[in-house]
């Protein structure tokens, strides 16, 4: 193979690339933006910051103990932003978007929750008014909101006045009942009588003056699996390996399209009465690039090493592996658009449709975790799902040079293919 | 057909088909080196397919381009170094200078370093353009790159330069600065084939001219040859141009 061709052709196509002031901006600036932006969006809180809030409203038709006590408790939870408004406010501020969830505490509902509470009412209906855009808020509201009536009437029937009264009220009723069998009255009459007790025991004993309803039973310790205890999740790592493969792609497909344009402009000609390979010729503009594409890759991660502090906690060698069989990917990529596309006007089209089909199924966008299982499995096929998840493991994750395997060879067998194809159907002369 | 020494092409029963249409059948005529041989044909006539097949662009179904007797076989022959081509596209890098568009194609031919300087240097004063030579193709006239479409067939010093229509839509100085270069390679004993629809190039320029149509080749002589062959309005001397309408009919062919 004469290789001072080679080069030359390596020379022209970086100084081509190099000299159109787009192409060097959409394929390094752009990324960088876009990255920095979903990185800020998927990062999460940092270990200082408080979490994000959801925003709800509260309104209080019922007034009762048990109705204060569950806003109290949902004004003073973390998770939740609590805002008091009346009923139709509430609506509006849901209809707009404002606000997620609102809860309508209905007239009568501590009352009637306290006497469901022992099993024998019937249950009160909490009202919640939600935005149908944002049903994961309203799983976590429904969540959140159920430890805090529970917390509430529990703590109202075991301490509260509203607690007393009922069992005082229930007494005489059983101890008059003719129908009730004599065992089961004798053993609810003396069940009571100890609530009783409990509730008059003397002020400023144990928990009398605080009392204490139904609580959970456990509390939680959450550890991230990332690349160690002391390592948190960057999600920088994330959407930088995503942004960076994705405009890499669409700058070896443009590169697939300026094949074309030369071919139509005749060039193609000029180089093949050159006495040099077809293989040569591909070659060159494999390697240009597969180049192009690694500074791509490089740079955008450069840039999200030095300000978002992404860091390779796996292999260096397999981060570098991975991203050199995703630089031979995506330039065979770029081949296999130039075989295959008629005219540089249909090639631009069908492969941007098809670049972004293989990001956003490859994981580049959002993680693959949140697509139904069939699209997990499906998405396998697809190579910018190999190149993500494999970059993923050498940054965030910390998984060794092992790790880096299978997506190497992965990348490097649909770097092949794309080859293969590009070399049997590229046709060299136009018309 | 006898090898002449002074030949330096010889173009042997080339044909070419693309499915059912033959786009050259039978092909045959030779190139003396300090000549100019002119191929003439109507649109669709085989001119350009026969021009790629002897710059190795396309393989012929059968028949052979001999290169001073050699037969010249497959894309990485070292015989193509003889051959240069000036396609009839502007087959340049717009986005670069002149001086790199011609490092990277005399590259091709593996020219590197001062032997390439000096070829850019010898090209691009041939055709008046070497205070140019840094500016970005992207500012030149259509002239300008016409002529520079020239010189990058003829950096690396081909015995043999095929010229596809090489003056289109360029004004009459640049045309004139064309021929005025090619009859500098003809004295330089370059052999040269040019395919045009100008007649008049070709009575200008033409040592021979070979009239291909549908493929084939129909006439080949010096001009006056072809021009005895037609006799002319009053009995005048007959022009190229209606010897070519007499040898291929009157018919459109677009």
């Amino acid at each position: 193979m004469a290789f001072t061709p080679l080069l030359a052709m390596v020379r022209k196509d970086l100084q081509l690339f190099f000299s159109d002031r787009r192409s060097v901006i959409v394929s390094f600036v752009v990324p960088i933006a876009i990255a920095s932006f979903f990185g800020s969006i998927f990062s999460g809180p940092s270990n200082s910051s408080e979490p994000a809030k959801i925003s709800i409203a509260v309104v209080d038709h019922d007034g009762s103990a048990i109705s204060k006590a569950i806003l109290s408790g949902a004004q003073g939870d973390r998770n939740l932003k609590v805002a008091t408004p009346a009923e139709d406010e509430a609506r509006s501020l849901v209809k707009n978007g404002k606000t997620s969830v609102a809860v309508v505490i209905p007239k009568g509902f501590g009352e009637a929750a306290g006497s469901a509470f022992f099993g024998d009412g019937e249950k009160p209906a909490l009202g919640f008014l939600y935005d149908p855009s944002r049903n994961v808020e309203l799983a976590m509201v429904r969540g959140v909101l159920t430890q805090h009536v529970m917390e509430a009437v529990s703590r109202e029937m075991f301490g509260g006045e509203q607690g007393r009264t009922m069992v005082q009220r229930t007494l005489p009723q059983i101890e008059a009942s003719t129908s009730m069998p004599a065992n089961d009255k004798r053993l609810l009459i003396e069940m009571l009588g100890s609530v009783q007790k409990f509730y008059n025991r003397p002020e400023g004993t144990t928990a009398a003056s605080q009392p204490r309803g139904i609580t959970m039973p456990y509390t939680v310790k959450e550890e991230a699996m990332t690349a160690g205890a002391n390592v948190a999740y960057n999600g920088y790592a994330h959407s930088f390996a995503g942004m960076a493969i994705q405009f890499l792609l669409f700058a070896m497909a443009n590169i697939g399209v300026e094949m074309l344009l030369e071919r139509q402009r005749g060039l193609w000609s000029r180089l093949r009465s050159a006495p040099i390979s077809k293989t040569t010729l591909l070659l060159g503009k494999a390697v240009s690039g597969a180049l192009i594409s690694l500074m791509i890759l490089l740079v955008s991660f450069g840039f999200a090493m030095i300000v978002f502090k992404v860091r390779i906690h796996g292999s260096v060698l397999g981060f570098l592996g991975i991203s050199l069989a995703c630089a031979v990917m995506a330039s065979t990529f770029g081949l296999l658009v130039a075989a295959l596309g008629n005219s540089p006007a249909t090639a631009r089209g069908v492969t941007t449709l098809a670049v972004l089909m293989m990001v956003m199924l490859g994981g580049a966008w959002v993680p693959t975790f949140i697509f139904p299982a069939w699209l997990q499995q499906f998405t396998l096929i697809v190579p910018v799902r190999w190149a993500v998840d494999g970059l993923d493991a050498m940054t965030w994750r910390g998984i060794g040079v092992t790790g880096a395997l299978m997506p190497v060879a992965v990348l490097a067998a649909f770097a092949v293919a794309f080859w293969t194809v590009a070399a049997t159907r590229f046709r060299w002369t136009e018309g | 057909m006898p090898f002449v020494a002074n030949t330096i092409l010889n173009i042997q029963h080339l044909r070419k088909s693309f499915g059912t249409l033959v786009a050259v059948d039978d092909v045959s005529f030779k190139v003396e080196r300090g000549t100019l041989v002119g191929l003439l044909g109507p649109n669709g006539a085989g001119k350009t397919t026969t021009v790629s097949m002897i710059a190795g662009l396309i393989a012929p179904d059968n028949g052979d381009v001999l290169v001073e007797g050699a037969r010249l076989t497959g894309d990485t022959d070292p015989k193509k170094r003889r051959i240069g081509l000036v396609p009839q596209d502007l087959a340049l890098y717009d986005e670069l200078s002149a001086r790199a568009n011609l490092r990277f194609f005399g590259a091709l031919y593996s020219l590197s370093g001062a032997a390439l300087d000096q070829a850019i240097t010898n090209a691009m004063t041939l055709v008046g353009l070497m205070d140019r030579l840094n500016d970005r193709v992207s500012t030149y006239s259509g002239g300008m790159k016409r002529r520079l479409n020239l010189a990058a067939g003829l950096l690396h010093d081909p015995d043999v330069l095929l010229l596809d229509e090489p003056t289109v839509g360029v004004d009459p100085q640049s045309r004139n600065a064309i021929f005025d270069n090619l009859e500098t390679l003809k004295k330089r004993g370059k052999a040269l084939i040019y395919t045009t629809h100008y007649m008049e190039e070709v009575e200008r320029l033409a040592d021979r001219i070979v009239v291909i149509d549908h493929g084939k080749v129909i006439a080949e002589d010096t001009l006056d040859g072809l021009q005895s062959r037609v006799a002319g309005v009053g009995g005048g001397r007959a022009t190229l141009e209606s010897v070519f309408l007499t040898l291929t009919g009157r018919s459109l062919r677009d």
